[in-house]
């Protein structure tokens, strides 16, 4: 299995893409450092960035190579390597090299200009919807076999949770603004997870807003050990499922 | 207090009454019951136990920080003279009461009362100046233990005064550190007062009043200052006030005011206004805090000028379509115009209120959506096209870099 990693990260680097990826988050996070006078103000204008791009790119970058090598992976299977150790290999390196390139493009600049431990959470968010989006990639990668089709699946996961998601539960949150709806929120908020990185970031960025009304609810459960815990173990959930479905589907596959 | 006491010596020859424990002259009521008015009671370090009373013009001064004890029961200092000064005491313990407000140093319709460099810890209220003039607290440190506002005092508390002076004093734990009704004429200058149980700083029907370089925060509640006019505020800090009703500074009634170069850092909401005309709020800073300015339909004739607004999350909002007041060359963090011709000035006019602040207004827990892409572009479209939000408000000559106060070239 790391040896099938190993090839997949010699693959990936090759094709340069990763190495671009890692490089345009030095020049996001250096010329919004540069750029706001305030690092707060900096760092809420990368959350931003974040919480859009990061999960575009990563789905998109591994739903296509999952595409490009499965020439690969029908002539590994005439060899006698197990299924699973392939797919999870594949797996394994593109999370890895996507993570790589993300955490010293952005870890960098954020320890140089920010070094809080504020700036260390935006860093672990990023790589946790990093692994989260790739493994959503190999879901959407082996459900079918035509590319298009899959790029456009990946396509629509991401414009449901970065974007649709919100746009939603607002919705649903006017429809029944009579209502206190606070614990349904917090409730909706683990079923997304760029929604669960967003609020990690926002008890970070708007701690003094979020006391006022009911936010000292929220500060109270996500600042709690539980809450923490329990957003920890749910983005764990969120990597693994899809990856556990899809390997299912792999293996029973037709390739 | 020289000049005090060279008056006091060109009439009589001042005496000293030395006090000490295990003396002739063990007591300080003792003491005062022999003195001529302006001698002076020297008070060595020791446990006193006792109501001290000060009826006639007097210095009392403590040396090795005798502890004035009120063991709960009673109040350790009153004093019902003029021109009497304390210094250098210890004062713990005053007892607490429903009926009269019992005070570690209290003072009754005085003139010329100088309380300076006094320690005052667990006392019910701390230094209590009633019906008073032209007195002087300063240089006093206050604790007190405050749990829940019913059973504690307030640290220093005016009550119908005129013309004092309250100064580098430092008061924590209290239920409002600086607390004034109907006091008027009055300078407060570089206290600090935090962690107190309610406000910082509460005052009243308080005209004329300047505060100058003082330090609120970590108060339960901030600062709230109501029904007053012309009051001087500047170079205050105020800071860390967090939680659904804590303001850095409400503002209720306040009239012909001035509240400029303060710094208002990380309170969830820094300024509450409510029932506010003609005041002017020039050179603050905004820094972090929930929501900058919260500025309620009952204000007009507010002037805006020259503050920073920079990292918070909403900068200003309100209950009103129209907007009375005005805002003008301010820096707002989140002005997103451009400046063709370079003069400093923003071309286009900056909508301050932001469309998710009044949807958080109406619906406080939408702001967990904060910071999502849709709001965001829900925001874009509104400053586009307001709709929502009162577009009367705005600031027509945004600053494209922060006011600094030192070069100030936009007058």
């Amino acid at each position: 299995m790391l040896k099938i990693a190993r090839y997949a990260i010699y693959d990936i680097l090759r094709n340069r893409f990763v190495l671009a990826y890692g490089l345009f988050w030095v020049l996001v996070s250096m010329s919004f450092f540069n750029l706001e006078s305030d690092p707060l103000k900096g760092m809420a204008s990368l959350l931003n960035i974040l919480l859009m791009a990061l999960p575009l790119m990563s789905i998109v970058f591994s739903t296509i190579h999952v595409y490009n090598s499965y020439e690969f992976m029908e002539l590994m299977l005439a060899q006698p390597v197990r299924r699973s150790a392939l797919f999870m290999g594949q797996y394994l390196g593109v999370a890895v090299s996507l993570c790589a390139a993300f955490g010293l493009g952005m870890g960098v600049p954020v320890l140089l200009y920010d070094g809080s431990p504020r700036g260390l959470l935006l860093v672990g968010c990023g790589l946790a919807l990093t692994l989260v989006f790739v493994s959503l990639a190999f879901l959407a990668a082996v459900l079918t076999r035509d590319k298009a089709r899959g790029i456009g699946l990946a396509l629509l996961i991401w414009f449901f949770c970065a974007i649709l998601y919100d746009g939603l539960v607002l919705m649903g949150m006017f429809a029944f603004s009579d209502y206190p709806l606070e614990r349904v929120i917090i409730a909706l908020a683990f079923l997304n997870p760029v929604d669960l990185a967003r609020i990690a970031m926002l008890l970070q960025l708007d701690s003094a807003a979020l006391m006022g009304y009911t936010g000292a609810l929220f500060h109270h459960f996500f600042g709690s050990a539980l809450g923490i815990g329990l957003a920890v173990l749910v983005l764990a959930v969120w990597v693994a499922w899809p990856l556990l479905w899809a390997l299912r589907v792999f293996q029973r596959k037709d390739l | 207090m020289g000049i005090l006491l060279l008056l006091g010596s060109s009439f009589l020859p001042a005496r000293t009454w030395v006090v000490a424990p295990g003396t002739a002259l063990s007591r300080i009521n003792d003491a005062i019951a022999q003195a001529k008015p302006y001698d002076t009671v020297l008070v060595r370090g020791g446990r006193y136990r006792e109501a001290v009373v000060v009826d006639r013009p007097l210095t009392l001064r403590g040396e090795g920080r005798p502890v004035l004890d009120g063991e709960d029961a009673r109040q350790p200092i009153s004093v019902r003279a003029n021109h009497v000064s304390i210094s250098g005491f210890r004062v713990v313990r005053s007892g607490s009461g429903a009926l009269e407000d019992l005070a570690g140093i209290k003072v009754y319709n005085a003139r010329y009362v100088y309380i300076f460099n006094n320690d005052l810890d667990s006392n019910f209220f701390g230094i209590y100046l009633s019906n008073s003039r032209l007195c002087w607290v300063s240089g006093n440190t206050l604790r007190a233990y405050g749990e829940v506002e019913q059973t504690s005092g307030n640290g220093i508390h005016a009550w119908k005064c005129d013309s004092i002076f309250i100064t580098d004093n430092r008061v924590r734990g209290h239920r409002d550190g600086i607390y004034f009704e109907f006091v008027t004429h009055s300078r407060i200058e570089r206290n600090s007062s935090t962690h107190n149980v309610r406000y910082g700083l509460h005052f009243m029907f308080s005209h004329n009043d300047a505060y100058m370089h003082n330090t609120f925060a970590h108060n339960g509640a901030g600062v709230a200052v109501m029904y007053t006019r012309e009051v001087l505020m500047r170079h205050n800090t105020f800071a860390d006030n967090i939680g659904a009703s804590a303001y850095g500074m409400l503002l209720k009634d306040i009239q012909r005011s001035e509240i400029s170069d303060n710094v208002f850092r990380n309170n969830t909401a820094a300024i509450f206004m409510e029932g506010c005309t003609r005041s002017r709020l020039e050179r603050n800073e905004f820094r972090q805090n929930g929501w900058a300015i919260r500025i309620q339909a009952s204000c007009e004739n507010n002037v805006f000028r020259h503050n920073n607004f920079v990292a918070n999350t909403f900068d200003v909002t309100t209950n009103n379509q129209i907007s009375l007041n005005t805002f003008e060359y301010n820096y707002w963090d989140q002005y997103t115009g451009y400046d063709i011709n370079r003069d400093g000035i923003g071309d286009v006019p900056h909508l301050p209120v932001s469309l998710f602040a009044m949807i958080s207004e109406q619906m406080p827990y939408a702001m967990m959506f904060w910071r999502s892409f849709g709001v965001l572009l829900l925001e874009r479209a509104e400053r586009a096209i307001p709709s929502l939000c009162p577009d009367s408000l705005r600031d027509h000559s945004p600053l494209m870099k922060p006011y600094d106060a030192a070069s100030s070239k936009h007058q």
